[in-house]
This record gives C-alpha cells, sequence and structure tokens, in this order.
C-alpha cells in the first residue's frame, strides 16, 4: 500500500519532537483565536507568517495549519456557551449548541463538538491522503490554458460565498487582480502602477493587504459598536453525553463530515460553507426539524464536524494545484513561497517529507485539539471575559511587528493602514473583501498563464474552449455563474445568509 | 435623477474610478502590444475596462432600485487606529520598539469607548515586554529597542 507507506513517512516527520511543538503551538494558538472574537485565523497567521522565515518549512506549515483547523475547535467553544461565535464557520454552531447550554446540555454539547471534530478530521487526513496524489498527477499535465481556466474558475466559485450581490463580489474579484498586478511586471521588467515608490517595486505584500482588509477593518468594526460584550458562564458539569445523544448524533457527524471534505475541496469553499451546508442538510433530513434551533443535537454535531473537515480538505487544491481556495490557503501559499518553495503539483514528488509530514500531523494536531479543548474548557472560556479595550491594541501591537519586520519598512505598515482604511469603506459598501483577497493572490499567476496559453496557441483566444479539461473548467465557471444569477437561487442564497447573520 | 441605493450608488463608483484609473494608466503608459504578444499593459487594460463597466452598471442600478443607506462612518476608531499603526511604522526605526510600542497602544486606545490612563499604561508595558520577548529575545527580529542615541 502505497499511502500506508507515505503515511508512515509523514508521521515519522509529524513525531518528531521539534514538529510536534510546533504542532502543540498551532494547536494552542489556533483554540485560542478561535475562542476570542474578533481575531480570526487569517490575521493571526497573516501576522505569523514573517516569523515563519526562521523555522523549517515542514514546521512552518504544520503550525500554520493548526491554527487553521484549531481555530474550529475554539470557535465552537464560544459559540455554545456564550452564544458568541469566535469564528464565522461556527455561526450555526450558536442556534442549536446555545440552546443546548442553556437546557444544562452545555457538556454534551461540547463534547459532540469536539469528538465530532475529531472524527471529521481523520477522514479528511485520509481524504487527502487518497485523493492528493492522483490529483496531483492529473495537475502535472496541465498547461497554462488548464491553470487560466482553472483560476478562472476558482474565482467565480470564491463569490458564491460573498454576502450580497453578485456583480459586487465579481467587481471585487477583478479589483483584487488589478492590486496584484502592481510591481514588477516579470516579462518586460516594466514596473507597472507604482507611484515611483520604491517600497512597491516588489508588489503590494500579501500579508499587509490581508491584515488591512481584515484585521484593521475588523477592529475599527467592533470598536464602533456600542456596548460592552456580555459574558455569562454556566458551568458545565457532566460533559459526556448520553447513549440516546450519541444515538442521535453519529449520523449527523457522518453527513458533516461527508458535506465537509467535498465542499473544502472546491475552490471558494472551506470551513465556513461547510458548516453552513451541513446545517441545512440537517434540517432536511431530520424527522424532528422542528427542533431545530431548540437545541437539537444534530445541528452541532454536523456543522462542527463539517467545519474542520472543510478546514482540511481546502489543503488539497493548495498542495495539488498550488491554487489557493480561500483566503487562508492563500496565507499557506505565501508560506511556502517565504521559504523559497514554488507550490504546485511538484512539491508531493519533490519534498515528500514536506507534505506527508503535514498531512500526518493534521491528525496528531487533532488528538492534541480533543486533549487541550474537553478538560480545560473552562480555562478557554475564561479568555473572554478580557475586555475588548485590551484585546484591540494588543492585536495591532502584534501586526504591526509581522508587518513592519517583513521588509524593515514602515511604507508596509502605511500601506496596512490605507488597507485597513479600504477595507473598512468595502464593508460599509457592502463589497466583500475574501473574494478580492483571492484576486489579489491569483493577478499575477492569472496574467502570465494567460500570457503563455496565448503565445502557445498562436493568439487563439479560442484555446480554453479547445483543451477538454480547459473547456470544462470553463464551462463549469459559466454554469456556476448562470445558477448565481438565477433568481430561485439568489433567493436561496440571500434567505440563507439572512438565517446565518 | 435619485439616488435610490446609496451602498450601491457608492460602491459603483468606487469601482468606476479604480477601473478608469487603472485602465487609463495602462493605457497612456505601457505597452499594450496583441493578443499573441501582451505588453504589460494588456492585462491591466481589459480589467480596468471591465471594472469600470460593473461599475456602471452597478451605478445604474443604484439610481433604478431602492436600497440600503450606508452605515454612519466611525470616525474616531478609525482615525485613532490607523493613526497608530502609521506612527508605529515611522517611530520604531529613530525611537526604537519600546517607545513606538507605546506609542501605539496609547493612541490606538483612545479609540476605543473609554480612556483610562492607568490601564493603558500597564497595558504599554505589557505589552512591551511581551514583544522584547517573543520578538527580539526570542524569534531574534532586527529590531532597536531604544533611541539611537541613547544605545
Amino acid at each position: 500500500m502505497d499511502i500506508l507507506h507515505n503515511l508512515l513517512i509523514g508521521f515519522q516527520v509529524a513525531v518528531s519532537p521539534v514538529n510536534l511543538l510546533y504542532c502543540l503551538i498551532g494547536a494552542l494558538l489556533g483554540t485560542l483565536i478561535g475562542v476570542l472574537p474578533g481575531v480570526g485565523p487569517i490575521a493571526t497567521i497573516a501576522m505569523l507568517l514573517p516569523v515563519t522565515f526562521t523555522l523549517s518549512p515542514v514546521a512552518a506549515l504544520i503550525m500554520l495549519a493548526g491554527i487553521y483547523y484549531g481555530a474550529q475547535y475554539g470557535g465552537s467553544t464560544t459559540s455554545i456557551l456564550v452564544n458568541i461565535p469566535g469564528e464565522v464557520s461556527s455561526v450555526v454552531t450558536c442556534l442549536d449548541g446555545y440552546q443546548m447550554a442553556r437546557q444544562g446540555r452545555a457538556g454534551p454539547a461540547l463534547a459532540i463538538a469536539a469528538l465530532g471534530s475529531f472524527f471529521a478530521g481523520c477522514v479528511a487526513t485520509l481524504v487527502i491522503a487518497t485523493a492528493a496524489p492522483p490529483l496531483a498527477n492529473v495537475a502535472l499535465d496541465f498547461g497554462p490554458a488548464e491553470y487560466f481556466s482553472l483560476m478562472v474558475f476558482g474565482l467565480i466559485a470564491s463569490t458564491v460565498l460573498a454576502h450580497g450581490s453578485l456583480i459586487k463580489a465579481v467587481a471585487m474579484v477583478i479589483f483584487g487582480l488589478l492590486l496584484g498586478l502592481v510591481g514588477t511586471d516579470v516579462n518586460s521588467g516594466v514596473l507597472r502602477f507604482t507611484f515611483d515608490i520604491p517600497e512597491l517595486a516588489d508588489g503590494i505584500g500579501f500579508v499587509t493587504v490581508a491584515m488591512g482588509m481584515f484585521g484593521i477593518a475588523e477592529i475599527i468594526g467592533n470598536l464602533e459598536q456600542k456596548g460592552a460584550r456580555e459574558v455569562f458562564v454556566k458551568k458545565v458539569s457532566h460533559l459526556y453525553p448520553t447513549l440516546q445523544d450519541i444515538k442521535r448524533a453519529w449520523k449527523a457527524v457522518l453527513r458533516g463530515t461527508a458535506v465537509g471534505s467535498a465542499l473544502g475541496i472546491l475552490p471558494g469553499g472551506g470551513a465556513m460553507l461547510s458548516s453552513f451546508a451541513s446545517y441545512m442538510v440537517e434540517k432536511k433530513v431530520s424527522r424532528h426539524p422542528e427542533q431545530f434551533g431548540r437545541g437539537a443535537i444534530e445541528g452541532v454535531a454536523g456543522p462542527e464536524s463539517a467545519n474542520n473537515a472543510g478546514a482540511q480538505t481546502s489543503f488539497i487544491p493548495m498542495l495539488t494545484l498550488g491554487i489557493p481556495s480561500n483566503p487562508v490557503m492563500a496565507l499557506m501559499i505565501g508560506a511556502l513561497m517565504i521559504q523559497g518553495i514554488a507550490p504546485g503539483p511538484q512539491v508531493m514528488t519533490d519534498k515528500p517529507d514536506l507534505f506527508w509530514g503535514l498531512v500526518s500531523s493534521m491528525w496528531v494536531g487533532n488528538l492534541m485539539l480533543i486533549v487541550l479543548n474537553l478538560p480545560l474548557v473552562g480555562m478557554w472560556v475564561k479568555l473572554l471575559t478580557v475586555p475588548y479595550r485590551f484585546l484591540f491594541p494588543s492585536i495591532l501591537a502584534f501586526m504591526c511587528i509581522g508587518v513592519y519586520s517583513l521588509s524593515n519598512s514602515p511604507f508596509d505598515c502605511l500601506l496596512m493602514a490605507v488597507f485597513g482604511l479600504l477595507g473598512y469603506v468595502c464593508v460599509k459598501l457592502e463589497c466583500e473583501p475574501a473574494p478580492m483577497i483571492l484576486g489579489f493572490i491569483l493577478g499575477p499567476m492569472m496574467e502570465e498563464n494567460l500570457r503563455r496559453a496565448m503565445l502557445l496557441s498562436r493568439g487563439d483566444p479560442t484555446v480554453f474552449f479547445r483543451k477538454p479539461i480547459s473547456a470544462g473548467f470553463m464551462l463549469a465557471a459559466i454554469a456556476l455563474l448562470i445558477v448565481i444569477a438565477l433568481p430561485n437561487i439568489r433567493r436561496k442564497r440571500d434567505q440563507a445568509f439572512a438565517e446565518e447573520g | 435623477m435619485r439616488i435610490r441605493s446609496p451602498k450601491d450608488f457608492w460602491a459603483g463608483l468606487m469601482f468606476t474610478g479604480f477601473g478608469l484609473f487603472f485602465a487609463a494608466w495602462a493605457l497612456s503608459s505601457y505597452r499594450l502590444g496583441g493578443s499573441l504578444r501582451m505588453g504589460p499593459g494588456y492585462f491591466p487594460a481589459v480589467l480596468g475596462g471591465i471594472l469600470a463597466l460593473m461599475g456602471l452598471v452597478i451605478l445604474g442600478r443604484a439610481l433604478a432600485v431602492d436600497g440600503a443607506k450606508v452605515a454612519r462612518f466611525g470616525f474616531r476608531p478609525l482615525l485613532f487606529v490607523l493613526g497608530g499603526c502609521v506612527a508605529y511604522g515611522y517611530l520604531v526605526a529613530p525611537l526604537g520598539l519600546v517607545l513606538a510600542t507605546a506609542a501605539l497602544v496609547f493612541i490606538s486606545a483612545f479609540g476605543g469607548h473609554e480612556f483610562r490612563l492607568r490601564e493603558v499604561a500597564l497595558l504599554a508595558a505589557v505589552l512591551i515586554v511581551l514583544s522584547v520577548l517573543v520578538f527580539v529575545k526570542g524569534l531574534m527580529l532586527p529590531f532597536p529597542l531604544w533611541p539611537a542615541r541613547f544605545q
């Protein structure tokens, strides 16, 4: 068995003391920021990106990955106990998890969420191990036309996730693509859109954009809301779910895992879409849909399994194609590039220890998380009592250090502030930053592949529809656009976001 | 003509503006090339054009369909949070990590709901110690700790 052999190599890498340590740090940090509302995995990973330069590539990726899936565990804790989603992917967990807590069943809710997440994490690890190698093999044959079409599809798919109007989301994608082009053009060496600022010659740093658009904008948004966060924590008494709970939950866990694993792979997918879709599924298949929103354990078990599965399988396109499917994966690509590794299908064959070490570490990390989360739940919840007026200057300080250390230049802090302003304005105008960030990452890659594809086809644009794989992506992208634009589905999507928000 | 959906109106205006800006700059300063050999201006000019068009569509819709108002801007947090970051960036090199962090904490704390001097001072002290330990001692990032002349 190839997979077993590979996983064995991976585990040897993952359980080395150094990597175990970074896995633990990642899982701890992830839980921490998952519990704290207003600090998400994107800002945290962006903050730590410059720091990973000093680590080995494997350790860096293991730690950053731990933050992402660790945040899914932490987010559920606050959703259940205090009705505050620590992460967007835990929003739906509030609906039934908090109700369960009010009925005095916080313990079982937490336990089911953690156990479901753990199960989903194990399955997702296996999914990556089995699905990634064949996918990477296919991807090795991808030419520029295929890559270009894949990116078009990915960007369109990312707009499905965006709230509000479709055309605004697409406009944000294009805006992001344009911002990504700032800097030196690799083909001609021409400096584009740099305003003669030398710091812009290398382009706008992705970390700077991500921290500004997500981190700073979010802090300002939180600060303008009046009123303090109310925190009351009931004592969590018994932790273990009853036999009846398990009977009701295990099918939901299975379904959630399946939904999450599938949606995580899609471009634009990931933890948030997965948890949300899973909740819908549970409500549909349940024989007691009226119990949802009143403390149905399926409503906790399904989404919590799904978001963890989705968080992990969203690594598949990043690891096999070198294409990020969500902003967190874009940061992972950034981490690879800091280490001098070009992301793409060759990573798996050139650096098997990196690939399999990362995959195996996810299982190890999930094990750590379940140990961390269940007994220590009380400690994590205490963190919530830290007032925001202490939190936000701390977050700002760490963000500034991170951005400044990118190139030891004050300009990066200024740029972060500019993007903070832009992000804030975009939120006010209901333009989602997430599609823009994806566009920003893909901008240079898209231009490069477009140029090569056109050169190879002697300037014939129909090449994107004549190559079968490329045509498949293009048709899928067009179909997706039509589907989202259809009034019926639009209404469903709006409804969905309304329920969630 | 009446603006019926202010959110869309401003968003449309923003996209049109940015689109025109990129397209005009690309067309005027960079070689376009053909579809066979694209110059540095080709991709941005096309994208800028599309963005401007989409902006116009959003603008047009804002005049035709009713929509939400733009929520009030929180100028106070906006000013102090952004100001704190910029101050930090330009103070670190001349004044060192300690004073720059203190400046950031004090400035940004003004953006919060309540400002209590002793609390903020304590927070600044804790953050300075933490960042020196973690980033300068632990991760060995090359930050000066104090103003250059005192070192």
